[in-house]
Parts: structure tokens; C-alpha cells; sequence
């Protein structure tokens, strides 16, 4: 048990505590912050292994329709929905993912396919419009019980959603305690090297692809339960695809929790100016975030986790140089 | 045949004129800057609503409108290439597309914020013609004959004037040109005021097609990327010929199905494609 350990622990007592005190908004907020944090994490697991997807809208589409479809149709729990949308996510990675590491189609290659197959996910949505409701979305038969896993109040929503969002940090370090992380940061670096010595490539590779699918597509469909309602521009295409790229790598998406951090903070600025300007100046909020992401782009590619610890890092060994200074000097 | 087929087919072979114009300007960029932008579209959109201000709201006549948003998305090129790309040309290819992916992001936002999200249109509705009984947009045949046009003007610039040449010099070699005297800065300037312009181009000709609003490049970005890359990334001749490939596809798919339908046949035949020709149809 470490200094660090004894904190996360008492930050969660913390955070598992917040409904009692929080007001519905500021819990509203948290929700979603966490749910997001979650899908951004799940991108980075990939991303940072230099596998920049530009196609998660299509796992997060999937893994919000499928359950919704499920319920509303055949009146089917999301206790089984959702692990359906997961698996189908998984399957989709694996048809996209086994080709292209196959045949090496890397860099924005790799963007421009998984971008496609975002396209593909939006509008099989819209086209289906019989089933789903197309461009006008879809709102979920309301029952509020454990076994619809809707509820009228917000807090079982908090817990689940702090549950699962704990549950995606957990998979991050499963990932990164194994050898997968090794084998993958290796052919990250290097990939004819990497499979030089030993390492699967391509079989690290797809299964840290297909994991992130399924966590996205669990992200998705507890932001529809929450929500109670699906679109499929929200949750598919290009826009929410590179909303999940920008908000990760914003964070800092090669951290632990850079990816959530990206959430907190696009969420709290777009409720900070939506509260500033109003409703009359819908679209200011992210004008200021694009500006901001081109910039970070440009300045700051390590994102905002990446610049404290680097910063932090630098002062640390600063006060430690002069600590040691006078030493020295007797 | 039956006649909505050939109706069909003419259709998608109007449609690709325009998207074999956008795929040129962003095969242009790429060829000679080496950096793909994912906002080429969005640049259409900045056009669109230009035309849409300038025509309707103040009044100017069409053909004057369309000159002054050709010159605007230019320089729209230019002030895109000095913030944004200029500070990542270094960078990894996928940074570069972060950034105009940043940049996209923020066009439509704030069109958002200026024009609300309202489709507007400049009010300007052009006959349709009948052959037989067959009927075809004027708008669409303009747009197809204009696109040729700019195509063709592209084509003589880059071959017969000396300008033109430099530009394709970059492209094949960017180190030796540097020796040779040529500046790639300025090239890559010229470029992108070229690719911004036939972007423009391509905004006045779609102005009269469609209503404009902040997101109406999400419906042109995403096919261009995947014509540009089936024709083979930078290869403006193979950028051409994938227009048409995959006008006809929309067109025909959306006879058969419907249109979105026609679009998802569109992008899983590009995702195969990525998968069988990375190098691109025309590739070598």
C-alpha cells in the first residue's frame, strides 16, 4: 500500500460520496463527464499505441442502437442488450482491425478507413429509419426499474456510471501491466523490430482494438439509458468521432487519466460558456474548443496531463537541484 | 434501359463532375504540401454562405458574388496553410491531420455561432431541361460543364505555364527544387490559394444546388477523402476518374436502394479497396 494507492482510495470515497451532497445539475454534469471520460479512455487505449482511430462514432453508434433496438422492439433487458451491442462492436473491430494490421494500413490510412466506417454506422442508422427512427432519433420505452436499468433519479446513474468508468482505468492497467503493453508500445516504436524479437503484432494489436470497441460501445449504450433517447448524428459519423479523438488527446491520451481529464475539462467549458453567452450564441463554446484543440495540437501534442506532469516534473527536479546545491557547496 | 436508369446514370454523371472538382483541388494539397485536409469541405461551406451573404442579403448580382467567394476561400486557403499548417509540416502525418481535423471543428462551430443552424438558400432556382422524357437540372449540367472547365484550366495551367511547372516540380521533389532556386514556401502558398479557389469554385456551384448551413460539408468531406485515396492520394488524373466511379455508385445505388444506402455501398467499397489497392485504383 503506497502514498498514491491510499489517494486514489480516499478520491473515490470522495467521488462515490458526491450524490449525497451534489446538487441534481452538478451530478447531471458529473455523469456525463464520467461516462465520456470512459469512451475517451477506451479510444486511448488504442490511440496512444499510435492506432488512431477516427471511427469510434461507429462502436459508440452501435453500442447505443443495439440495446435501445432491443428494448424498444423486443422489450429485451439492457442487461443483455448491452453486452450484445459490445459483442457486435468486437466484431466490426475485427473485420476492420484484421485487415488492416494485416496489410499494415497505418498513420491516416488507418484514420481514413475507420473514418469510413463511421460513415457506414450513421447512415445504416438513417437509412434504417423504419426501425430506428432515422434523422429524427429515437426515444426509449420509459420504465423506471433495475431490470430496464432506467431509473427516475440520478443517482443510480452516478454510481453505475463511476462504477464503470473505475472498471475502464482498471482495464488501462490490466493492459499496461501485461505484456501486451510492452509488445505494443515495442511495435509502436518500431513494428519490424518489435516482431523481430517474438512479439504477435498483429494479434496485440486486435485484441487492445477490439477491447476499446466493446468499452465504447458500452460507453454508448449508458449514455442512451441515461439520456433515455438515441440519435444517430449524436452518437455516429465524423462529428462525434473526432470529438472523441480531440477530447483525448486534449487530456492527454498516453496517461492514465489524461482521457478523463479531456472530458472534465470540454464539459465544464462547454457548460461554463453555454451558461456565459446563453442560449443565443449556441455554437461559441466550441468555437473557442476548436481554436483551443488546434492549438494544443500545435503547442501542446502531449495534451494537458502531459503539460502539468512535464511542468511538474521540471519544478520537481529544479527544487531538487537547488536542495542539493548548498550540499555540494560544503 | 429503362429510362430512370439512364436518368440515374446521368445524374451520378453530373454528380461527379463536382466531386471530381473537390477531388482535385484536395489531390493538389496533398501532391504538393504533402498534408491531407479533412476541412476541404468546410471550405465549400465558407464559400456558400459568402455567395449566400453577398447575393441575397446585400443584394450583388450572382456572377460578381461568385468571383469575390472564389477570391475569399483563396485566401481562406492561404490563412489555413500560414496558422495551421505551416506549424506541423515537421510534425507525423497524423498530427497534421489533428490539426486541420481542429480546424474543421472550428469552421463549423462558428458558422454555428454567426448564421445559427438554419438552412438558407440564395433564393435563385434554375429551369429544368427536358430531353424526351428525361429531365436534367440546369444547375447540375452547369456545375458539371463549369467543373470541367476548372478541371481543364487547372490541367493547361499546370502543364504550359511556368508557374504551373514549378508547383509540379515540388511535388516530385521537394529537396532538389530548394537547390534549384524554387522556393517550396512560396509554392506551397500558390497552392493553397489554388486549392482554396477551387474550392470556391466549387461552392458556387453547389450554392445553386443545395441549401447551405453549417454542417452541409459533412455531406461532401468524408466522399472526397475516399475518392482522393481510391484514385490514389496526390495522382489528380486517378482523383478524376474515382469521381465518376463512385458518382455512378451514389447514383445508381440510390435508384436501386436509397441514398444512404448508395453512400454505404460507397464507403465499404472504399474501405476494400484500401485493403486490396492501398496505392489506389490508378496507383502504380
Amino acid at each position: 500500500m503506497t502514498a498514491s494507492h491510499i489517494l486514489a482510495a480516499l478520491a473515490l470515497a470522495l467521488l462515490a460520496l458526491l450524490p449525497f451532497v451534489a446538487a441534481d445539475y452538478a451530478l447531471h454534469i458529473a455523469i456525463q463527464i464520467l461516462i465520456w471520460g470512459f469512451v475517451y479512455t477506451a479510444w486511448a487505449m488504442m490511440g496512444r499505441f499510435g492506432l488512431t482511430s477516427f471511427g469510434h462514432g461507429a462502436f459508440l453508434g452501435i453500442g447505443a442502437y443495439v440495446p435501445a433496438l432491443l428494448w424498444n422492439l423486443y422489450g429485451v433487458t439492457p442487461w443483455l442488450g448491452l453486452p450484445a451491442g459490445m459483442a457486435l462492436a468486437m466484431l466490426v473491430a475485427l473485420l476492420i482491425g484484421y485487415p488492416s494490421f494485416r496489410l499494415r494500413v497505418v498513420g491516416h490510412y488507418f484514420a481514413l478507413v475507420t473514418l469510413a466506417l463511421s460513415q457506414v454506422v450513421l447512415l445504416t442508422l438513417v437509412a434504417a429509419r423504419e426501425v430506428t427512427g432515422g434523422s429524427l432519433g429515437m426515444t426509449l420505452t420509459i420504465e423506471h426499474s433495475w431490470w430496464a436499468l432506467q431509473f427516475a433519479r440520478k443517482e443510480p446513474y452516478y454510481l453505475i456510471a463511476l462504477v464503470v468508468w473505475v472498471g475502464g482505468l482498471a482495464v488501462w492497467r490490466w493492459i499496461d501491466r501485461g505484456i501486451e503493453r510492452i509488445a505494443l508500445e515495442a511495435l509502436s516504436e518500431d513494428e519490424i523490430a518489435a516482431e523481430s524479437v517474438g512479439v504477435n503484432v498483429l494479434r496485440e494489436k486486435l485484441r487492445v482494438t477490439m477491447i476499446s470497441a466493446a468499452l465504447t460501445a458500452l460507453g454508448g449504450g449508458l449514455l442512451t439509458q441515461y439520456i433515455q433517447y438515441v440519435n444517430p448524428e449524436v452518437v455516429s459519423g465524423v462529428s462525434v468521432s473526432l470529438q472523441i479523438v480531440f477530447a483525448a488527446i486534449a487530456g492527454g491520451m498516453r496517461t492514465l487519466l489524461g482521457p478523463t481529464v479531456g472530458a472534465l475539462f470540454t464539459i465544464v467549458l462547454n457548460e461554463a460558456l453555454r451558461i456565459g453567452f446563453g442560449t443565443n450564441f449556441i455554437g461559441a463554446a466550441n468555437t473557442i474548443y476548436g481554436i483551443m484543440l488546434i492549438l494544443f495540437i500545435i503547442f501542446m501534442p502531449q495534451g494537458i496531463v502531459g503539460l502539468i506532469e512535464g511542468v511538474s516534473g521540471r519544478s520537481l527536479r529544479r527544487w531538487r537541484r537547488a536542495a542539493t546545491v548548498p550540499a555540494t557547496r560544503l | 434501359m429503362d429510362i430512370y436508369l439512364l436518368e440515374a446514370v446521368l445524374n451520378g454523371v453530373l454528380l461527379g463532375g463536382v466531386l471530381a472538382l473537390l477531388a482535385l483541388g484536395l489531390n493538389l494539397i496533398f501532391g504538393v504540401v504533402d498534408v491531407v485536409w479533412i476541412a476541404y469541405a468546410e471550405l465549400v461551406m465558407c464559400g456558400m454562405y459568402a455567395i449566400y451573404w453577398l447575393d441575397a442579403f446585400f443584394g450583388w448580382p450572382f456572377l460578381l458574388a461568385a468571383v469575390a467567394a472564389i477570391l475569399f476561400v483563396a485566401l481562406l486557403g492561404v490563412a489555413l496553410h500560414f496558422f495551421i499548417i505551416e506549424p506541423v509540416l515537421g510534425s507525423a502525418p497524423i498530427n497534421q491531420l489533428l490539426a486541420t481535423g481542429g480546424f474543421l471543428f472550428f469552421v463549423q462551430s462558428f458558422a454555428t455561432l454567426l448564421f445559427g443552424t438554419d438552412f438558407r438558400n440564395i433564393g435563385l432556382r434554375l429551369p429544368l431541361l427536358e430531353f424526351g422524357d428525361i429531365d436534367i437540372s440546369f444547375a447540375r449540367l452547369l456545375a458539371f460543364v463549369v467543373a470541367l472547365l476548372g478541371a481543364g484550366g487547372l490541367y493547361l495551367f499546370l502543364t504550359r505555364s511556368f508557374v504551373g511547372t514549378a508547383i509540379r516540380a515540388i511535388a516530385q521533389d521537394r529537396d532538389v527544387m530548394g537547390l534549384m532556386g524554387v522556393s517550396a514556401r512560396r509554392v506551397y502558398f500558390l497552392t493553397s490559394a489554388i486549392g482554396g479557389g477551387l474550392a470556391g469554385l466549387a461552392s458556387c456551384l453547389l450554392v445553386l444546388q443545395y441549401d447551405v448551413h453549417p454542417f452541409i460539408g459533412n455531406s461532401f468531406g468524408p466522399i472526397t477523402f475516399m475518392i482522393c485515396v481510391l484514385g490514389g492520394l496526390g495522382n489528380m488524373i486517378g482523383g478524376f476518374a474515382a469521381a465518376f466511379i463512385m458518382s455512378q455508385i451514389i447514383s445508381i445505388g440510390g435508384y436501386y436502394f436509397s441514398i444512404e444506402f448508395s453512400y454505404v455501398l460507397a464507403f465499404l467499397l472504399f474501405i476494400v479497396m484500401i485493403f486490396v489497392r492501398p496505392q489506389g485504383i490508378f496507383g502504380r
